[in-house]
């Protein structure tokens, strides 16, 4: 007889389910899934006062604002220059835009140390661009304006890719049957093209954000790591390591890790918001 | 070989898709699954070919279910829809796709399977086109090649889902003809899927027509187009115009007849399907009886429209719109023009229950908004 | 199609654009262009050209001595044996799950999506730590480790490992999608022409995706030799032994060696470009591929 397919799945005529997904779970299980419930295990294990302790040590929470706080402001300003990137790029002609629009995935394919050093040199006292902004009596390199450069160097392609094909796929139709309707171009703008790239521009806010507060390689040589100034959350995780505060930097770590699901989850709802715009 | 599927079930989530679903394919037959999109006839073709299982039922060949026989046992040819042909082989590669995959034991040589390869393309008619990419060929030629493509492995059984329906309507013709010399050459059994009547009426030896999961009628394209089971094959094969009666003691009052109707159609409401080559229409006020169903009254011309050899007629009769096809000549011996009045006898009128009739083709809602805009056109 | 209309009979199209407003005006279109390229000159651009500058600053002779260092040449050859041994690993894996995932209908095919994607939401420093807890002296397997005498953390296989959490999505990743709108036609076909499940993934599904497999490979590529935070937590930066060319540039550059900081930087800088090179080739073939495809 056939047989009732299964409630799990359903049969198929192509082979290798079992293979495929057994690869697939066990290798997942290893090098992801297991370690990280660990990690979340070790955390509990820590003991209630502990993770208090822990948490509400100054140090900590410096850490945490310091890592949300400039991770926030350095995606609100990569949402606002990434949005003008993807327009100029989408939008005008001029040239080298196609190797402008090529080296935007930079920061994505630059090796964090390199681009840590590189910014740190930059912005250091002696400096091209330092030394320029000492005269102004501003300081970046070695304090929290020097992680807010870094994070925006790392975010910055996020806001421009999810908004470029939104961008690119928007039906020019209706700007001009706005146009049409004898719209100004400011009322066309913020009437008719604006709206439905919300959803993308908040969701390449949110990828910007979580990849922010992460961050540790472009940061750690341009911040100058002073405790409860500059120094962020991943480097306080190492640090405890490094002092073998396993306990410490286990509870730390799994408050992070949990920050990290409540993002991706809502970057899934986000994308979900970005393609129903775009369907629809 | 012969085909026989028994009791077939299958269930999507909570819709039932086929519902114990029986059929019989004979050897060599050429047998047509006709049905709108949705009503199963995908899902049944891809059961048997094994591309999907059923949640209870069985298929059989020879008497034999196909779920113990190898690869070997049950040669299945399968045309998918949109070909599905290797985009980065040539079409030598693709034809000989079936041979190369062979068991080192069963592998025919290079040579032979070069001479095969040029054998097929050449019966469809593709000989010259081996080197070119599938991307290169036309979507008929593309076609052709997926039917080569199937036969290098000797099926017994070819399995075909809508192999027309990506093509134009020329193509399309001259493909049908192809297929079925290809079929009577091999000696086949053949399925093949199409939504579109008047190829499965063209092509099949016999048509089975699908609706909602369950086949409502099985029969040669003549027994289902002439005695149509169900108001939804009438409807289904072809332009319907249908007229209210009444059932009484199992016979309907149509005009200046009374019909026997076929038995199980109860009491009633009833309506009766006409075709539109089975409109009759003469002079108004023509009161002589002939063996159609005269109506009483006058319909009034609407619109005329004559092509070649026919007319196209389109009649008013009691707020309805009535489509009658008649010949060319009957058109200049009526002299009929917009506004002119005449007589309306149906042939061959098929009685129905009223209620099935609605719920199966909606042709009540249909009456009120049939009227369809049309450019006026001299009569 | 009025911009169309109106400049084929209106004259010149500037004519034509300033009798409907569908563009900005060239004023604001000069400043947005100006903004957007400041911008990237600024953030994009000049730490780029610090790279090599600073590389050079000693000129081309100790640049290249820096490089052939004994210490730089390990960290290379240790940098090379991760990305050797992490992408093949995450490629069949990639290959793998999106198999499972695109050619068969189950129950919690999304979580499962959401869990290879889980890596690129943690924080590359979590990606490294979870193995010292669990292989570290002080971890779950950290003894057994030690009793039977191998060394996972502070040594390469902690490298490696940690290197695959951070990687592993890459290649997944491009594929899913890929075969997923190709869906299981082409399979379905080779499989009804009597061909094996592996003479089915051979002949017709990889080279159906390699162009996807290949740009999958290509970030994964590029994110093992570069990747930082997750490596440096199961390194210990022993010099010459565990330390990978990122690393390598952190021990340098806190030495205050800053020419050959950047010296290996500038070599990283490099694969950076031609990572960059070959995806927007791949991006481009893929773009008309999908180009020649609207026209059939």
């Amino acid at each position: 007889m056939f047989g009732g397919a299964t409630a799990i799945r359903q049969r198929s005529i192509i082979p290798g389910f079992e293979l495929s997904l057994g690869v697939t779970l066990s290798y997942l299980g290893l090098i992801v899934i297991i370690p990280l419930c660990v990690l979340l295990l070790n955390a509990s294990d820590a003991g209630w006062a502990k993770i208090w302790a822990e948490l509400s040590s100054p140090r900590t929470l410096a850490a945490f604002r310091v890592s949300f706080g400039i991770a926030f402001l350095a995606a609100a300003f990569n949402a606002g220059f990434g949005f003008i990137v993807a327009w100029v790029l989408v939008r005008y002609q001029f040239l080298g835009r196609r190797f402008i629009d090529a080296m935007i995935d930079l920061p994505f394919a630059l090796p964090t140390a390199v681009a840590g050093i590189s910014l740190t040199q930059l912005y250091a006292e002696k400096g091209w661009l330092g030394s320029a902004l000492a005269a102004t009596g501003i300081k970046v390199a070695f304090t929290p304006l020097g992680i807010l450069v870094a994070l925006v160097f790392v975010g910055l392609p996020f806001v421009v890719r999810t908004v470029q094909p939104v961008l690119q796929d928007f039906d020019r139709e209706t700007e001009e049957a706005g146009a049409l309707l004898g719209a100004s171009r400011t009322n066309i703008l913020r009437r008719i093209v604006f709206p439905p790239l919300i959803p993308a521009v908040t969701t390449g806010f949110t990828l910007a954000f979580a990849r922010g507060i992460g961050e540790y390689g472009s940061v750690i040589f341009i911040a100058g790591n002073m405790p409860g100034y500059s120094e962020i959350v991943p480097l306080l995780i190492i640090i405890k390591l490094e002092q073998f505060d396993y306990a410490g930097a286990t509870v730390i770590a799994a408050l992070m890790l949990v920050a990290s699901f409540i993002l991706l989850f809502t970057i899934n709802l986000l994308q979900a918001w970005t393609r129903r715009q775009q369907g629809g | 070989m012969r085909i026989e599927v028994k009791d077939l079930t299958k269930r999507f989530d909570h819709t039932i898709v086929l519902d114990r679903i029986n059929l019989e394919i004979r050897q060599k037959e050429f047998l047509g699954l006709l049905g709108p999109s949705g009503s199963g006839k995908t899902t049944l073709l891809r059961i048997i070919a094994r591309l999907e299982f059923a949640d209870s039922g069985v298929v059989e060949v020879d008497g034999r279910d196909v779920g113990t026989l190898g690869f070997e046992e049950r040669k299945f040819g399968f045309v998918f829809q949109q070909y599905a042909l290797f985009n980065h082989m040539t079409i030598f590669e693709n034809v000989a796709f079936g041979l190369k995959v062979r068991p080192r034991g069963a592998r025919p040589d290079k040579r032979a399977i070069a001479a095969r390869v040029q054998e097929l393309l050449e019966l469809v008619q593709l000989g010259g086109f081996e080197d070119r990419f599938p991307a290169q060929l036309s979507g008929g030629q593309r076609q052709r090649v997926a039917l080569a493509r199937t036969l290098t492995i000797d099926p017994q059984v070819l399995l075909l889902d809508e192999p027309f329906g990506a093509l134009d309507a020329k193509v399309r013709v001259e493909l049908r003809r192809s297929l079925r010399n290809i079929h009577d050459a091999t000696g086949l059994t053949t399925i093949f899927v199409t939504h579109d009547q008047e190829e499965a009426l063209d092509l099949a030896d016999r048509v089975a027509i699908m609706n909602r999961g369950v086949i409502e009628q099985i029969g040669t394209p003549i027994e289902v187009y002439e005695s149509p089971k169900t108001p939804f094959i009438f409807d289904f094969l072809g332009h319907t115009n249908s007229f209210d009666c009444l059932i009484h003691y199992g016979k309907a009052r149509l005009g200046d007849k009374e019909l026997a109707v076929e038995p199980g159609i109860p009491d009633g409401r009833g309506v009766a399907f006409v075709r539109p080559h089975d409109i009759v229409l003469s002079p108004p006020n023509d009161l002589e009886p002939t063996q159609d169903a005269k109506l009483p009254g006058a319909a009034i011309t609407r619109f005329v429209s004559a092509r070649g050899q026919w007319a196209a007629v389109e009649l008013l009769y009691e707020k309805r719109l009535i489509e009658a096809e008649i010949s060319r000549e009957r058109l200049n011996e009526l002299g009929l023009s917009i506004g002119d009045k005449c007589t309306i006898s149906l042939r061959l009128p098929r009685i129905y229950a009223k209620r099935e009739a609605e719920k199966q083709t909606g042709i009540g809602d249909r009456a009120a908004a049939r009227p369809r805009f049309r450019r006026r056109q001299r009569a | 199609m009025v911009d169309h209309f109106s400049s084929f009979h209106a004259g010149p199209p500037q004519a034509a654009r300033r009798s409907l407003p569908l563009t900005e005006s060239a004023g604001a279109r000069t400043i947005l262009i100006t903004i957007a390229l400041g911008f990237l000159l600024l953030f994009l651009l000049l730490p780029l050209v610090v790279v090599f500058a600073e590389a050079l600053r000693m000129g081309l002779g100790s640049y290249w001595a820096a490089i052939r260092e004994p210490e730089a040449l390990a960290a290379i050859r240790l940098t090379l044996l991760t990305a050797l041994t992490v992408v093949p690993l995450n490629a069949i894996f990639g290959i793998a799950a999106a198999w499972a995932i695109t050619k068969f209908q189950f129950a919690g095919k999304n979580l499962l999506i959401t869990l290879v994607d889980l890596p690129f939401s943690v924080s590359p420093v979590i990606g490294g730590m979870v193995f010292v807890l669990l292989f570290g002296r002080q971890g779950v397997f950290g003894p057994w480790f030690a009793a039977h005498d191998i060394k996972i953390i502070f040594a390469v296989p902690g490298i490696i490992i940690a290197t695959l959490f951070v990687t592993l999505p890459f290649v997944a990743r491009e594929l899913i999608p890929l075969m997923q709108k190709q869906g299981t036609d082409y399979e379905e076909a080779a499989l009804m022409l009597g061909a094996s499940g592996w003479q089915t993934l051979f002949r017709i599904t990889l080279p159906n995706i390699k162009w996807g497999l290949l740009y999958g490979v290509l970030l994964c590529n590029g994110r093992a030799i570069g990747e930082f935070g997750a490596v440096a937590v199961v390194s210990g930066h022993i010099v010459g032994l565990t330390t990978t060319m990122p690393l390598y540039i952190e021990v340098l550059y806190n030495d205050f060696n800053f020419p050959a900081a950047f010296a290996v930087a500038s070599l990283l800088t490099l694969m950076a470009f031609v990572t960059l090179i070959l995806k927007t080739i791949l991006e481009w073939r893929a773009e008309q591929r999908l180009a020649r495809g609207r026209l059939h």
